[in-house]
């Protein structure tokens, strides 16, 4: 390990964090966005136009190989967090009242990313494996009104399963209160502390976690209840 | 004389390796206007009259400038009030018939000499590794008051250089990280002019030495500025953030 500089230090790791967190947060936008479309209600046509451009430009191919490298890097630089920093205190308190100091959220980020991570295999294994590595996936789906491939259909049959879309609503959850400390916690890991900024980077965040993490919920919930066909 | 009963659930360590426990003592005739030592003071003075081993504390100055006395007091450094060290909290924050649990911190890197004593050389080494300035002292001194520094800024350095090294912060951090400490000591140099020549090396140094002790990373939680006594700002470790990235990127 590097004793300085921006690579193995703590410091280090917190930049690191913060940088693919932010990365992160910005694919969210764009993933919400897109999928958003389904509430057009045109039975998914112009969800399936944006689905079949983001699965075949060039650039977007591009930089799913960048995401899957930063959430790596978020995953791997977080849980070396989470073992170092547990190791830093081998006997704990007998007795402490946490909650007196700090949010109950703020100290879990490491729980709250592996069920954020134990959900994205379970959606990635949903959408992305199946769609992309196994051959004949989309066949049943047929194509839509304007003769597109059909993901939409793929998307109403997965979540016609109620226990799936109780999955998704929690992994939501666990994504709501991970963004809560993780939007506001990067400005701060990389400098950004100003008394002029402060109030509307914590509003930004708060706004962030409460509207992102509902818009995905509302998806799963909307289909399974058949608001969106 | 007081009139208070408590309950102490104290740690008992014989020495540094040796296992420790939490044990009872019963404590009477407590005044409400006794410190927090003091009331240790009246526990320890029964317990040599006993013949037992009195229980061993850190303390010093005990009007809260000098950083020696810790103890984690009913699960919070310092105990229950903000702003203030363990010798400045007074009894009156208890009932009478009150439990209450006192731990020495609790850090890897703050290893147990006895019971409620800790060592905090950590600090000392940290500090050591760039936490001053470098003076020529042969005899041409320039007056500390010959620079005109903007209040604004000289208040700011103030501010960071309240901090007394108690080791609250790591004692507070669900990661036992010192960063608000650490943080603390190079901003109060890094606010003035004279602590610029020496800032990239300053920042690096102490990082690499606040690392080499073993403290967790930070990760933003904000205990260490609830519980600080001397309300050392989060703002700091933001400053140290800045301070190292740029000394990283650019240190020849």
């Amino acid at each position: 390990m590097a004793q300085q500089g921006l690579f193995g230090t703590s410091l280090a790791k917190k930049y690191w964090m913060a940088l693919t967190g932010i990365f992160l947060i910005t694919f969210l936008v764009v993933h919400a966005g897109i999928n958003a479309m389904i509430f057009f209600n045109d039975g998914g046509v112009t969800f399936n136009t944006w689905a079949h451009f983001m699965g075949t430009n060039l650039i977007i191919r591009t930089m799913e190989i960048v995401l899957f490298l930063g959430l790596i890097l978020h995953v791997v630089d977080g849980l070396m967090l989470w073992k170092q920093n547990r190791a830093a205190r081998p006997t704990d308190y007998a007795f402490a009242k946490h909650n007196a100091n700090s949010k109950w959220y703020s100290r879990s980020m490491g729980i709250l990313g592996t069920l954020i991570l134990l959900f994205l295999i379970v959606h990635l294994w949903h959408f992305w494996v199946k769609t992309r590595h196994i051959a004949g996936t989309m066949e049943p789906y047929g194509v839509d009104a304007a003769g597109q491939e059909n993901l939409f259909a793929l998307m109403a049959d997965v979540f016609s399963n109620p226990l799936i879309v109780v999955v998704y609503v929690l992994g939501c959850f666990s994504l709501f209160w991970h963004l809560l400390h993780g939007f506001r916690s990067a400005f701060q890991s990389l400098g950004l502390n100003h008394k002029k900024y402060n109030g509307a980077i914590a509003f930004l965040g708060a706004a962030f976690a409460i509207i992102v993490p509902l818009l995905f919920a509302s998806m799963p919930v909307a289909m399974y209840l058949g608001w969106v066909k | 004389m007081g009139n208070m009963k408590l309950t102490l659930k104290i740690w008992r360590q014989a020495g540094p390796s040796a296992k420790g426990a939490m044990v009872d003592y019963p404590v009477t005739d407590i005044s409400e206007d006794m410190s927090f030592l003091e009331m240790l003071d009246v526990l320890n003075d029964k317990l040599v009259r006993e013949g037992q081993e009195p229980v061993a504390f850190d303390h010093d100055c005990r009007e809260g400038i000098c950083g020696a006395c810790s103890l984690f007091i009913d699960g919070r450094p310092h105990g229950p009030s903000r702003h203030i060290t363990t010798c400045q909290l007074h009894m009156r924050k208890f009932k009478d018939g009150d439990v209450i649990h006192v731990e020495p911190w609790r850090s890897g890197s703050f290893p147990i000499i006895k019971d409620l004593v800790v060592d905090r050389g950590a600090f000392d080494r940290i500090q050591a590794a760039g936490g001053f300035v470098s003076v020529n002292t042969n005899g041409n001194l320039v007056d500390a008051n010959a620079m005109p520094i903007p209040k604004p800024e000289s208040d700011k350095a103030f501010d960071a250089a309240a901090c007394i090294g108690c080791g609250a912060c790591v004692a507070a951090c669900p990661n036992s990280s010192a960063m608000l400490f650490v943080a603390a000591k190079v901003s109060q140099y890094a606010l003035l002019p004279q602590g610029r020549p020496e800032a990239k090396e300053r920042a690096l140094n102490m990082v690499e030495q606040m690392d080499k002790e073993g403290f967790g990373n930070c990760s933003n939680i904000g205990a260490c500025e609830i519980e600080c006594p001397k309300d050392i700002s989060l703002e700091n470790i933001a400053r140290l953030n800045r301070e190292y990235l740029g000394a990283s990127v650019a240190k020849e």
